[in-house]
């Protein structure tokens, strides 16, 4: 319990309000609704009790040497982004909304925006959507307002999980039609698109796409403009280190999940979804945005802008119902940039892309498995296995303590039996001979 | 550019000077209660627009408005010099602030709206 | 660069010096990294060069430009900013929790599972109500849920019902979450005292009606007391009555939900259940709702069969997925953390001692700031500035900018938007006597020191790192980013 009040402290605000006893207080609530039976604990724990608590939870779950992605990546969290993100003016704040009693959040913001911006390349930024899939979705939302269209075309590379959430999205609009641009080797087969676009709203495309591959973008740009279509992009931030940004090869929006700069994976939130876009679209973008201005005496300020968009003001009207950002991720994803800058996120990029060539050269030579494609891929691979995938996954967990990935059967049954495999800077060429030596003794 | 008594307007505050190609902005009232105009939306020249249906938008810092058609018709002209400049909404209403022009399909339209005294008496009235 | 001054507003970028660094990966596999030139990036990647040390003092610095719930007292109305105990935060941090991948095999997380199952259970043992999906992000991404949910019930039952009910009180979430669905909303004015008119709600209802959005206790913290009634006729309309759960801090422990006839509602683990607002997030929500809409909820759920805890993923009836993975976990095991910290009773007397919180403040201050209502309050009351003060030309954002010098958050003002000039506080159960004699002196300091120099009042706040902003600048020629 975390209230001050004592029995003392009750009657006498009871006694200064003129209420003869709480009761009076809620006489607006008819008394049948008042203190019904609660099935729950009679007792609550002490502190101590709650810790012991927690922490046998916490143990229940298994910390295996994991080579788990698919959207979400291991990561060390440095202890400097901790201790600014623990801050407590940063951790217990409100949404800025008061901007004189909030300037540490709204320059956050601003900072947060820059770095989103930089990353993809793009024009600008807003302060952040719950998560990838979310930024995705509304970055096609946003197309479709923008071109009046309501034909989606995807890459079959695009995170199936932004694809169900997207549809969700759109679930009360059954006018709307999803055309999936088939794979060629893992990749999105550019010959099939100056097809599929006529009259499209958009073209997503995830690179590195979902199955790890990197997408070439070349000219894909030009023929979604032939179309009149927009390029909406999803990248994972941590790769734009080494690859090309969304802005450079024309994307009209370009998203991604922010867990990868540094958030803990917390079985799948809070993340944080970037949402970037060009210039020309900023009154698109949902949710919050911060911006820079002057206060009176004509001193840098910053304040929460481009407000009448949002739903407490345009109400039914609203771009979106989105009200709030992840603002402590966000915070936390830009001090991880800060701290590394763009030297150190490119070495962190090239680390991922080493772990994950070395894992793939050794897990492939490993007899009946072989990598599914021949394409250059990030920091994660499909690996074809002999039998059944998930079999052998759970197999391997329970022999060596390892999770050798993610089996695709479910989400890419045209795949055959295969693994989606992760290397992030965190693995070690130990790790990887663990993992190769597992795989070895279960098959 | 028209006078306040040459054009006339609706109960949303929209004015229109009814001609063969009919200019359309908001009233000095409305610029007034809105404040400080930062953003304006405007239709596609060839956009047919409908009498009384929303077709543009003004933001101020705090709210967004529909702005509606004052008659029906097909947009001819569109005020680029407001979209850069949005204060002109707020400076001159009637004159710079001006925000696109429309041929009107049904002429017979105009004559339900309200003159400049009409419209005074309206606002009063609303006042109350 | 030398040491940087105490009033130094630079920007991290403009702090760069080419060269410097905070962190290194060195992994040697490094040398294996193998990505095509075609492939690479060309354009810089313009982030600031800055040594730890930089990074930890310039956003330690900005930091210290914040108000937060640990250094200052927030009246907030409808935001419920309670105190975040810190024993939540150790708890969220246990690497076991925090270190778990959303696509861990349900063996090795049978430990957040459990936690899921049993926080599932004791929530939907407080609302009254039979079932749970704890996948939104927040409240407003589960007033999506919770209309997708109802969507779906009405055309497993074959109706087309395509309008929503919301009072013009309602948060503005609710008619943009109505419209963004594809619903007709249709607001409803509220009567004098701020509840529903039930004979006008009944003009409105029909075979089209789908949902009635209700918050409970309302936006000016009045009680429905004619919810029977407004369920009633909803129900035999055969319509749903929805709860924005944001003013579920007036309620818990002390009245259920479901009794009241709700059949589906919405949690706000940052409002009721403690968990940090971030400074705008991250939040969680659930969708709490009655039997007949639970086959539809997103899965996956966890269910419990044979003493394991595992994902399941329904009977194919399901709206699908709302969210990547599983929601919000890391804030739903802070949010459990503090059900453990409550017996059944103690639940209760968060409820009791928000409402003596609320009618307390409320008492004190409003002889000089009239109250919107009459009669006692729930866990809010709605306050406005009087006519000595209007008169003058003082209005209620002067009273937030000089409570912000006096060292006081601002309450939420101008919502409810029915309310002319409203001043919302939410004090909460965590505040003490002592910390709301404190927040009333300011007010009634701000009254007299406003009526004396209202100049003084309208230039406030005088003490804050930067005075009143230019809005319409930032609105009109957006600077977003450096």
């Amino acid at each position: 319990m975390y209230i001050p009040h004592t029995k003392t402290d009750k009657e006498e605000m009871l006694k200064t309000i003129g209420a003869a006893s709480f009761e009076e207080l809620v006489k607006q609530v008819p008394s049948k609704f008042l203190w019904p039976k609660l099935n729950l604990p009679e007792e609550s724990l002490d502190e101590a009790q709650s810790a012991v608590r927690m922490a046998e939870l916490a143990n229940k779950n298994c910390r295996p040497l994991s080579f788990l992605g698919a959207g979400a990546y291991e990561r060390y969290t440095p202890a400097a982004v901790k201790a600014i993100t623990s801050r407590t003016e940063f951790l217990t704040a409100y949404t800025p909304y008061q901007p004189e009693a909030s300037q540490g959040t709204l320059q956050a913001i601003y900072e947060f925006q820059s770095t989103v911006s930089a990353l993809y390349g793009m024009d600008c930024a807003n302060a952040s959507m719950y998560d990838g899939a979310s930024s995705f979705a509304e970055a096609v939302r946003a197309a479709v307002r923008v071109t009046g269209r309501k034909k989606i075309v995807y890459s079959a590379g695009v995170n199936p999980q932004y694809m169900d959430t997207l549809k969700t999205y759109f679930a009360h609009s059954p006018d709307y039609t999803y055309v999936k641009v088939p794979m060629k080797d893992g990749a999105m087969d550019k010959a099939a698109l100056p097809g599929l676009l006529a009259d499209a709203a958009c073209l997503a495309v995830q690179t590195p796409n979902f199955l790890g591959l990197i997408e070439n973008m070349d000219g894909v740009a030009d023929l979604a403009k032939k179309a009149g279509a927009l390029l909406v992009a999803a990248a994972d931030p941590v790769s734009l280190g080494i690859l090309a940004a969304p802005g450079e090869y024309g994307a009209d929006f370009a998203v991604g999940e922010g867990q990868s700069l540094g958030l803990p994976l917390a079985y799948g939130g809070p993340y944080l979804g970037l949402f970037s876009c060009k210039k020309e679209h900023v009154r698109q973008m949902p949710g919050r945005i911060a911006g820079l201005t002057k206060d009176k005496d004509g001193r840098r300020g910053f304040v929460l802008t481009l407000q009448a968009r949002e739903q407490h003001i345009r109400r039914d009207k609203a771009a979106s119902n989105i009200c709030s950002n992840e603002a402590l991720c966000a915070l936390a994803a830009t001090v991880y940039s800060a701290l590394y800058g763009p030297e150190g996120l490119k070495e962190l990029a090239e680390c991922n892309s080493g772990a994950a060539a070395y894992a793939a050269e050794r897990l492939s030579a490993i007899k009946g498995c072989a990598l599914k494609f021949r394409g250059p891929f990030f920091n994660e691979f499909v690996l074809s296995v002999p039998g059944n995938a998930a079999k052998l996954r759970e197999k391997i967990l329970a022999n060596s303590g390892v999770d050798a990935g993610l089996p695709l059967t479910a989400l890419y049954p045209e795949l055959g039996e295969a693994l989606l495999v992760c290397a992030t800077e965190t693995k070690t060429e130990a790790d990887i001979l663990k993992l190769e030596a597992a795989i070895k003794e279960a098959l | 550019m028209p006078k306040p008594e040459e054009v006339k307007y609706t109960k949303t505050h929209e004015w229109v000077h009814l001609d063969a190609e009919a200019a359309v902005g908001i009233s000095d009232h409305a610029q007034h209660e809105m404040g400080d105009v930062v953003f304006v939306e405007l239709p596609k020249v060839g956009q047919k627009l409908e009498k009384e249906k929303p077709c543009a938008v003004v933001e101020s810092v705090k709210s967004a408005f529909d702005i509606y058609a004052p008659v029906s018709g097909e947009v001819t002209a569109i005020n680029e010099a407001v979209t850069g400049d949005p204060a002109l909404l707020n400076q001159a209403p009637l004159d710079g602030g001006w925000m696109f022009k429309l041929k009107p399909s049904n002429p017979a339209e105009g004559e339900t709206l309200m003159d400049l005294t009409a419209y005074q008496d309206f606002v009063k009235q609303a006042a109350h | 660069m030398t040491c940087a001054p105490a009033t130094d507003n630079r920007l991290s970028i403009e702090k760069s010096d080419p060269g410097r660094r905070g962190l290194w990966c060195k992994n040697p596999l490094r040398a294996k990294a193998s990505v095509p030139a075609a492939l690479r990036r060309k354009s810089p990647l313009r982030l600031p060069e800055l040594s730890e040390f930089d990074v930890v003092r310039h956003f330690t610095r900005l930091s210290r430009l914040n108000f937060s719930v640990d250094t200052h007292f927030y009246p907030l109305g409808s935001c419920t900013m309670k105190y975040n105990p810190r024993f939540n935060e150790e708890a969220a941090a246990l690497e076991g929790f925090a270190a778990l991948h959303p696509f861990a095999h349900d063996t090795c997380a049978q430990g957040t599972l459990e936690l899921l199952h049993d926080l599932s259970a004791r929530l939907v043992e407080l609302c009254g109500l039979d079932a749970i999906t704890l996948q939104p992000a927040a409240g407003a991404h589960s007033e999506f849920t919770g209309l997708l949910l109802a969507k779906a019930y009405f055309e497993a039952k074959g109706e087309a019902r395509n309008e929503i009910i919301c009072p013009d009180s309602a948060h503005g979430t609710n008619p943009a979450t109505a419209s963004m669905m594809g619903f007709n909303t249709i607001n409803i004015t509220s009567r004098p005292d701020g509840r529903l008119d039930v004979e006008e709600l009944k003009k409105h209802i029909g075979p089209r009606t789908a949902v009635l959005m209700l918050t409970v206790p309302n936006t000016l913290g009045i009680f429905e007391s004619n919810i029977e009634a407004i369920a009633g006729a909803v129900h035999e309309a055969g319509a749903l009555v929805y709860m924005d759960g944001a003013n579920l801090n007036a309620l818990i422990g002390m009245v259920k939900p479901g009794d009241l006839g709700i059949d589906l509602m919405h949690l706000n683990f940052h409002k009721t259940f403690s968990t940090p607002h971030g400074g705008g997030g991250p939040g969680a929500g659930a969708i709490v709702c009655r039997r007949h809409l639970a086959p539809f909820l997103p899965v996956p759920l966890v269910k419990k069969e044979g003493g394991k805890y595992i994902s399941d993923f329904g009977d194919g009836r399901s709206i699908g997925k709302v969210k990547a993975f599983f929601g919000n976990t890391g804030v739903l095991v802070r949010a459990y953390a503090y059900m453990l910290a409550h017996s059944a009773a103690e639940f209760g007397d968060i409820a009791r001692c928000a409402i003596i919180n609320a009618n307390y403040v409320r008492s004190l201050l409003m002889d000089i700031y009239p109250s919107y209502s009459k009669e006692y309050c729930m866990h809010e009351c709605v306050l406005t500035p009087g006519e000595d003060m209007t008169s003058k030309g003082l209005r209620t954002l002067d009273v937030a900018k000089g409570l912000l010098d006096r060292g006081f958050h601002a309450p939420t003002i101008y919502f409810p938007t029915i309310v002319h000039e409203a001043i919302m506080i939410e004090p909460t159960e965590t505040e003490s006597k002592e910390t709301l004699d404190e927040f009333v002196a300011a007010m009634k300091d701000i009254h007299a020191k406003g009526l004396a120099a209202p100049q003084s009042l309208k230039d406030a706040p005088h003490t804050m790192p930067v005075k009143r902003l230019d809005e319409v600048q930032a609105a009109r020629q957006p600077n977003l980013k450096w």
